[in-house]
């Protein structure tokens, strides 16, 4: 569907791109990102936000376009980067002029000294505009580009950037395998050296191109194997992956270990609420407070401080005694709402978890919970006399909540509860009508959500010796939504996915820690208006979502 | 079949249980308190007042929640940071320079107008920017889809206000003339407070006048009446849901201002639990009645300030005031257990409900 372009559009559009990139600058994303370098001398992560934005316009804009000779599309992309580039100018002007920073916290000389590249207002201003256009000339042009040569580019940047954007991960990972010599040849302190990202580059473009060129004659010698020897390369497949997720703490290192685990907490809590959400349709905005009681009850049967109630019990008994707690309050909070629906159903739950929090930092329970001081001293997990300390050991302990949580995730998915579940997500009249038990029906969903948050928290206490009242507060409840809404509501591996993308990533990339809940509430409009299924979704709903246009989130 | 109504019953039976418990709870409470007596009447009449006046913010919120939720059927989740977004930005702008360079105290009425007029046109910038981005697109989705672009809008906003402003609490300039207390009817009350419930009842009214009495406000009931029908009739729906979420923002912008002038500091989460009280009010008084908001708001506010000593302290319980949020959020429940219409609402179909 090719589109001609006016120039009104072609302004407006490199107008929306700037006040975009104006409002980054303000709210301090831009110079924040600015200090992480990428490669040495070169740029930082900054510049790459900085001019994502008009380059993607850029791109989208000519993508379709009509055009008599390359030139224009080319021409319309450096118009709409120059246009892009007019708001943050003038925000320089303003900030060295005026003093802005009184008003707004993060318009301060260091932006302008980023966004002018250290040259002085007029020719910083000059070359920022220049910048701006260019690049966005440039995504025009990649998009003009044969797809035989863009793919191959298009990897091989990404994959600089990808490299570069983790170097400090990569590089504890690269010291502690190969040495600090190796380490001191790629990364130049912390940034990637430009002939190291010029050879990256060059690889990953060039695996793409010989795997576009060879890849379909792979695929097709794959297919024709016979359905045995299928059979076994997958079984082969799933053998490779168990080994590794077995050995994955000697793989990744003391650090990204620790990560994991943090990831594999929040894979138990969002499988269970993806069984209340996904599975069931009931929007609870109050999960927190299951994983609050099961760490709670964790650390008062087995703490070793004050509030320790001393009578026998390990982190394996109490296991058992958590999640069983955390089933009764699951039952408990869900007898009065089972009559509410949707968004009702989504205040409420979080009235729940504000309750719980609120109750436990209050002095009504302090001399049990600890109020705001939490309870401290708790135990880490023993196995068979082994204190397991170290997150690689800690890992086992939460690997084995999350396989049986996925056990019984799928177990309960495909089972006769589990249609009953999707049956009242569809519609609760009709499966009402169909003599489905709703009352019990609902309960069961509410109970397994919170005996797997339970389990959550139990492990979480014990993981981090002490826990407090502040962090059981609703942003973790919104976390969880978050990463099954993003990985596929109802989905399995989505919410493997979803973990890795909103927990993973944003303790690798602690630079955007501040920013953290922003992106967040980003991702959860963008995916709503855009991927509702999510990035994996479950195969049953992909289906649906196939045949007719609905939006896959249960209605009610 | 008959195993079905047996199961019914039981549930019945717990929920009157429960319902029955509170009760008892509350009277008892009451009762040990007051047969203690360990607050002056003084301090009592100090404490309703106080709960008055956060009643008739929580009413001016409720506004918002109650109008967006009559005609769209959605929780607008984001509608708390309508409220921030414009008393923070118009503190920093205009409300602390204007104190700093003298001309607040000096012509306070005309200054306090200027700063309620750019608190609403910003609570009114980002609340039509929100409904633009993030409810428009979705009309006719399912329920579930709009709250949850709504609770992203939320923290969206309130982290993009962090940004701008930073995360520390900013403080509102003391105004001369509202500061201190005044006496009505021989009880003495904070001028702020005073001013808050006066002010508080004008918008109420006049917002009720205008959405009964004008062709706008007319456009807009029909909307929320049925949509499809109102188009017939040459309504132009999306316009009436403009203006709704604009009327909600200007109402949240005066409570913004209201608030700040109480409390005398402005923060970027300070719209966070203000919303989701005020949406308490709302289903209180019954959604989508602005009336219902008003006297949902004023029991809330009355309830939120009153309660920890009058029920809770005669229980026993250490420190109440802490407490407080837990009132308001078991007077949710139980409404929306035992009375889900709210105080003033027609019973909902089940298609809103």
């Amino acid at each position: 569907m090719n589109k001609s372009i006016t120039i009104k559009d072609i302004i407006s559009k490199g107008l929306i791109a700037g006040v975009v990139i104006l409002s980054l600058n303000v709210i301090g994303f831009i110079t924040l990102l600015g200090e992480r370098e990428l490669i040495t001398g070169w740029f930082s992560l900054g510049h790459v936000f900085l001019v994502a934005t008009p380059m993607a316009v850029a791109y989208f804009t000519t993508k379709n376009m009509d055009y008599e000779s390359k030139a224009k599309p080319i021409g319309v992309g450096f118009v709409i980067g120059a246009v892009s580039a007019i708001p943050s100018i003038i925000l320089v002007f303003l900030e060295t002029n005026t003093d802005l920073r009184q008003f707004l916290a993060n318009v301060s000389p260091a932006l302008t000294e980023f966004l002018t590249f250290g040259q002085g207002v007029v020719a910083g201003s000059f070359i920022l505009l220049l910048f701006f256009a260019v690049m966005s000339a440039l995504a025009s042009f990649v998009g003009l580009l044969d797809k035989k040569i863009q793919h191959p580019l298009v990897t091989g940047v990404a994959w600089v950037l990808g490299i570069a954007t983790f170097s400090e991960v990569l590089l504890i990972r690269i010291r502690d395998t190969f040495g600090r010599g190796v380490a001191k040849f790629i990364f130049e302190g912390e940034t990637l050296n430009p002939i190291i990202a010029l050879f990256i580059f060059l690889v990953a473009a060039g695996i793409t191109l010989w795997w576009d060129q060879k890849g379909d004659g792979i695929k097709v010698t794959f297919a024709g194997f016979s359905p045995q020897k299928k059979k076994q390369l997958s079984k082969g497949r799933s053998l490779i992956l168990m080994v590794v997720i077995l050995f994955l703490p000697l793989l990744l290192g003391s650090y990204l270990t620790e990560v994991t685990n943090n990831v594999g907490i929040y894979i138990l809590m969002g499988l269970g609420l993806n069984i209340v959400v996904g599975f069931a349709g009931l929007l609870d905005l109050g999960y927190v407070a299951f994983f609050a009681i099961g760490a709670y009850v964790m650390g008062v049967l087995t703490s070793e401080g004050a509030l320790g109630l001393d009578i026998g019990f390990t982190f394996w008994t109490a296991l058992p005694v958590a999640v069983l707690t955390a089933i009764l309050f699951g039952i408990i909070l869900g007898v009065p709402v089972l009559g509410m629906r949707g968004d009702y159903l989504a205040i409420v739950t979080l009235g729940f978890g504000e309750i719980i929090r609120v109750l436990a930092v209050s002095d009504v329970f302090k001399g049990t919970l600890g109020g705001a001081q939490g309870i401290l001293q708790i135990p880490k997990p023993e196995f068979f006399g082994i204190r397991l300390v170290q997150p690689e050991q800690l890992y086992y302990v939460v690997l084995g909540g999350v396989l049986l949580a996925v056990f019984i995730a799928t177990r309960l998915r495909d089972s006769r509860l589990g249609r009953q579940w999707m049956a009242m997500r569809e519609d609760e009249d009709v499966a009402e009508a169909m003599g489905m038990n709703l009352v019990a029906t609902k309960l069961m969903a509410f109970a397994t959500g919170a005996a797997f948050s339970g389990l959550a928290g139990a492990i979480f206490a014990s993981k981090l010796t002490s826990i407090f009242p502040h962090s059981f507060n609703l942003i973790i409840s919104i976390n969880v939504l978050a990463l099954i809404i993003v990985g596929g509501v109802g989905s399995i591996p989505g919410v493997f996915a979803g973990a890795l993308i909103l927990v993973g990533l944003p303790e690798l990339l602690r630079e955007f820690a501040e920013f953290r809940m922003l992106i967040y509430g980003v991702l959860l409009i963008v995916m709503m208006l855009y991927k509702p299924e999510g990035f994996l979704p479950d195969e049953r709903r992909k289906r649906e979502s196939s045949t007719d246009e609905e939006l896959s989130l249960a209605e009610n | 079949m008959s195993e079905r109504i047996k199961q019914i019953d039981i549930l019945g039976v717990v929920m009157w249980f429960f319902r029955a418990a509170i009760i008892v709870a509350m009277l008892w409470g009451t009762i040990a308190t007051l047969m203690d007596n360990p607050y002056s009447a003084k301090a009592w009449t100090d404490t309703i007042v106080a709960g008055i006046a956060q009643g008739s913010l929580y009413a001016l919120i409720a506004i918002g929640y109650t109008l967006v939720y009559g005609v769209l059927f959605m929780i607008n989740f984001a509608h708390g940071e309508f409220f921030m977004s414009g008393i923070m930005t118009s503190t920093i702008f205009i409300a602390i320079p204007m104190s700093e360079s003298g001309y607040l105290d000096a012509n306070p009425v005309l200054g306090l107008i200027i700063i309620a007029l750019v608190t609403m046109l910003v609570s009114i910038g980002v609340a039509i920017l929100t409904e633009r981005v993030a409810y428009k697109p979705l009309r006719g989705a399912p329920r579930l889809v709009p709250l949850i672009t709504a609770i992203g809008a939320s923290f969206f906003w309130q982290y993009y206000f962090r940004g701008l402003y930073g995360s520390e609490v900013k403080p509102f300039p003391l105004i001369d003339s509202i500061a201190g207390k005044m006496t009505i009817f021989g009880i003495e009350i904070l001028k702020s407070q005073a001013l808050v419930i006066v002010v508080a009842i004008i918008m109420l009214i006049g917002l009720n006048l205008f959405v009964i009495k004008t062709k706008v406000g007319k456009s807009i009931r029909a909307a929320a009446e049925n949509k499809d029908v109102a188009r017939l009739m040459g309504i132009d729906v999306d316009r009436a849901i403009t203006i709704t979420f604009t009327m909600g923002a200007a109402m949240a912008g005066i409570a913004g201002v209201l608030y700040a002038l109480v409390f005398r500091q402005v923060h970027y989460f300070m719209g966070f639990f203000p919303g989701i009280k005020a949406f308490t009010a709302a289903v209180l008084g019954g959604i989508g009645s602005i009336p219902g908001a008003a006297l949902g708001g004023l029991l809330l506010g009355v309830f939120e300030s009153v309660g920890p000593a009058l029920f809770l302290e005669g229980l026993g319980v250490p420190s109440p005031h802490q407490l407080k949020d837990v009132i308001a959020f078991t007077m949710l429940v139980l409404v929306l257990i035992f009375r889900p219409q709210g105080i003033l609402g027609e019973r909902l179909a089940e298609e809103k409900a």
